[in-house]
């Protein structure tokens, strides 16, 4: 990721946010370090990363606030968000009640966090489902079987396919609340940089001239008179097209 | 401690079963006579210079092991592995079926006396200390050390071998399963795996941590998952609860040669169930520690709280992620930890210099709103900058070092971390947050790649403050030590000392015969020790030093006993214990060595740990 072109570069404030054991440590691990750790102990508190990320038209240097899931550390939460301008908000995509506790989460930052945040849905554990053969080869062309496989795959016990959540159920919601939507594997590495590209290209560029430049960070001042971005449009096509679902 | 009556009964209650099993007997020895308890401690006179009382860096240990609070005893009578059966209990005048000592030895059978910390503890172990108290002028020129050149030149020829060289893994009844201990029992997903298999897995792990809620509820096993030994949590719960009932609270047990010891701390009881030998008060401390790394997570008024409302809670929601650093904590004991048994902390050796120049590093880059600053390498602790009126304390580090070098938790995540922790020894009431960064990722040695470095190696910066908001303060502060310590070079020397690890004892006392030794001071709170390597670097090994030196703590620490230095001879190791105000020295040597080259290797280590003391141990450390 080194890369010296005089691209204009900017900090953007992300946070991680989601149940206990969903793969938040690990999608940021596989971003951060493209690394994988099986049964990876629980993060305590929140961990603080940076990773950068090249856009054609500039360099966005993610600052990612990767926060514990356990209910306990939940009020330490409003620091980590307060200034943050883009939120993951994870789910295991094998555990139903994970998407309700995103869906907490996405009505918290709505209601809480800075207007303008752009929030991404993030359904994670994509190589526990049936279409992660095919999803693990990386490409989006078997769309539509995929989905076929997945709705089939909502009794969850057909043999090797763990998912309890379909992409039609989480996909309908995201577009609903105007979020980003992906289903990832951090353990393949699937779809997880298309996350964060996807997110880069989604934070608009007025957003990022009060944070031009590193040491920007514990400073950041929006217009709170901001709009809020619509995100239904191009975005719906933009997770289309990277998400292999 | 408890009446006799009940815990006689308890006793009994497991003779029967033991007898079903072993054919034998194994109850309580007889009654001592009441000693006198123990007064003043007599000055006596040291031969090695005594160190100047110097204001100590931590405060005193409050889980640690002192001398007060033993309530175990060792029998000088021959009684052996009084330490686990259950006999240890001075006040147990209710047993009615005495044995004698020599009857017990013979009836235990293989799975009782014979690991070695219990020949170590022979009747002569005792004899010296019955001499002039704590003398060991006359423990050298006794007319017992006295040998001919001949037995001399014998001795030299057959000193080289290394304690426990002679023993077999399979003599060992106790330590055969110990390479498994940590292995994972299967769940119930494993379709080949019957309950009652599980279960014979379960119950040969050779410790166990349980906490449970008064109400029964299980909080947390080391071993099996909660629903395969519901029903034994059942059981202990009842137990526990008929005693507290009764307003006589169960202290611990025996059964056979496994120890229960339990421990009440508010709405929760910990039980520890060993065949490892420890003494009550050794695992009481180490159920202590679990309790504070709950309060660690949750606060004193939390924990109050929850059961307040609800005595039904289940806790594990809670502590919910915490699971994988209460069981490092438990199996850190498991293994042997020289710093749990002393209630001390190891430091980095390095030039008293040195250490002032990173202080001073330290100290200049402070944030205004730091409480605690910590910089510690490969789980050595090699400077603090602390406010002059507060002290760290040895537990609460115990909890941090845990946290950071033994779960792994923190570390897997790299970056940058901001953990919320109560530090229950500084106060239990509230949270405070710490910074941690690990700096071996950023900046790593040209000469080694960064994947080199195992997690013993590694340098991490530690920032407490008492304000949530400023981790960036803090990450400034970092950038700031971590500068200054680059320009100055502090890093490389930080970096060598760790690679270099502790010292071989033939660097500090060339000649002598000890294999390995601990030397704790008593005013710094800090201990060091000689290396491992290569003597007891695996695991069964490490464990048989571990249990002798526990073995020789709790002698040395018994309520009444006044012994001040303790001689062992086994047939597969020597040992030697000496205890002053200033310092607790242990070690060991193979079976062959002679007293009089144990003391002489032993004062040559004391008197390297007093020439090197500041190198050794934080005097102090800065003060803002």
């Amino acid at each position: 990721m080194a890369d010296s072109a005089p691209r204009p570069s900017s900090s953007v404030k992300l946070v991680l946010l989601g149940e206990a054991a969903v793969g938040k440590s690990s999608l940021v691990l596989r971003f951060v370090n493209n690394d994988f750790q099986e049964n990876k102990e629980p993060t305590i508190g929140a961990a603080f990363l940076t990773q950068k990320c090249n856009l054609p038209t500039r360099t966005i240097k993610f600052e990612i606030w990767d926060t514990a899931g356990q209910e306990r550390f939940a009020s330490l939460a409003p620091m980590y968000y307060r200034n943050a301008q883009a939120a993951l908000v994870v789910y295991d995509l094998t555990k139903p009640t994970s998407l309700i506790k995103a869906k907490h989460w996405v009505a918290e930052l709505q209601r809480q966090a800075s207007p303008g945040i752009v929030i991404a849905l993030v359904g994670n554990k994509l190589d526990l489902t049936n279409a992660s053969a095919a999803a693990a080869g990386g490409s989006s062309e078997d769309e539509d079987e995929e989905s076929g496989g997945a709705a089939g795959g909502d009794g969850g016990d057909e043999s090797g396919d763990a998912r309890k959540i379909s992409t039609d159920e989480a996909k309908t919601y995201a577009e609903e609340e105007s979020l980003l939507f992906f289903e990832t594997s951090a353990k393949t590495g699937h779809n997880v940089s298309e996350v964060f590209t996807a997110i880069a290209n989604a934070i608009p560029e007025t957003s990022l001239k009060s944070t031009r430049g590193p040491g920007a960070s514990n400073a950041v001042s929006r217009g709170g008179d901001e709009q809020r971005v619509n995100l239904t449009g191009p975005r719906g096509d933009a997770s289309k097209d990277s998400c292999a679902c | 401690m408890r009446t006799g009556r009940e815990d006689a009964g308890v006793s009994r209650a497991n003779d029967e079963e033991h007898i079903n099993a072993n054919d034998g007997d194994d109850t309580p020895p007889p009654p001592l006579p009441p000693r006198p308890l123990p007064g003043p401690q007599p000055n006596h006179e040291i031969l090695i210079a005594a160190a100047a009382e110097r204001p100590s860096l931590q405060s005193k240990p409050t889980t640690a092991v002192s001398s007060m609070s033993i309530q175990t005893l060792s029998f000088p009578d021959g009684t052996r592995g009084t330490f686990t059966s259950g006999g240890d209990d001075p006040s147990a005048k209710g047993s009615d079926n005495v044995v004698i000592p020599g009857d017990l030895a013979s009836t235990r059978g293989p799975n009782a006396a014979p690991d070695d910390l219990d020949d170590s503890m022979s009747v002569a172990t005792f004899a010296p200390t019955l001499r002039a108290p704590g003398d060991l002028a006359s423990l050298l020129g006794g007319a017992i050390s006295k040998r001919s050149p001949a037995w001399k030149l014998l001795r030299l020829q057959s000193a080289t071998i290394q304690p426990f060289e002679t023993m077999r893994l399979e003599d060992d009844p106790t330590l055969s399963e110990f390479p498994k201990e940590f292995d994972g029992i299967p769940d119930e997903t494993e379709k080949d795996w019957s309950d009652w298999d599980r279960l014979v897995v379960w119950k040969s792990k050779l410790k166990h941590y349980m906490i449970l809620s008064s109400a029964g509820k299980p909080i947390y096993s080391r071993h099996g998952d909660l629903a395969l030994i519901n029903s034994s949590m059942g059981v202990v719960q009842t137990i526990i609860s008929f005693y507290e009932g009764a307003k006589n609270p169960l202290m611990g047990f025996a059964a056979g040669n496994t120890r229960f010891v339990i421990v009440i701390r508010g709405p929760l009881y910990f039980v520890a169930i060993s065949k490892l030998g420890e003494s009550d008060t050794q695992l009481r401390a180490q159920l202590d520690a679990l309790y504070m790394q709950i309060l660690s997570t949750l606060t004193l008024p939390t924990l109050t709280h929850i059961f307040a409302n609800r005595p039904s809670t289940d806790l594990r929601r809670p502590l919910e992620g915490t699971e994988s650093l209460l069981s490092s904590l438990a199996d850190c004991f498991t293994k042997g930890s020289p710093s749990a048994l002393l209630g001390a902390l190891e430091c980095l050796k390095i030039r008293k210099s040195h250490r002032h120049a990173i202080n001073n590093a330290f100290l200049k880059s402070r944030a205004d709103n730091l409480l605690y600053g910590l910089i510690v390498a490969g789980g050595k602790l090699v400077s603090v900058i602390r406010p002059r009126k507060h002290s760290l304390h040895p537990s609460d580090l115990q909890l941090i070092f845990n946290m950071l070098f033994e779960s792994g938790g923190v570390k897997a995540g790299g970056g940058d971390n901001w953990i919320p922790l109560c530090l229950p020894a500084f106060n239990n009431r509230g949270y405070l947050y710490m910074y941690v960064n690990f700096l071996d990722g950023e900046v790593a040695s040209p000469t080694t790649p960064a994947g080199a470095h195992s997690i013993h190696e590694e340098t991490a910066i530690i920032l407490i403050s008492p304000d949530k908001e400023s981790f960036f303060t803090l990450q400034q502060m970092k950038d700031d030590v971590v500068a200054e310590l680059q320009k100055r070079g502090s890093l490389d020397i930080i970096r060598t000392a760790a690679r270099q690890g502790r010292p071989q004892v033939a660097e500090v006392a060339p000649g002598s015969q000890i294999s390995h030794f601990l030397f704790k001071s008593k005013a710094n709170v800090q201990f060091c020790m000689s290396a491992l390597d290569p003597a007891f670097s695996d695991a069964v090994s490490h464990r048989r030093l571990m249990s002798l030196y526990h073995n020789m703590h709790a002698t040395v620490h018994a309520k009444h006993a006044h012994l001040k230095v303790i001689h062992s001879v086994g047939t597969d190791s020597t040992s030697l214990a000496w205890v002053t105000p200033i310092f607790e020295f242990f070690c060991i040597a193979g079976p062959n060595a002679s007293r009089h080259v144990m003391t002489q290797g032993a004062n040559r280590v004391i008197q390297w740990a007093k020439r090197e003391e500041e190198r050794l141990f934080i005097i102090g450390g800065g003060v803002f």
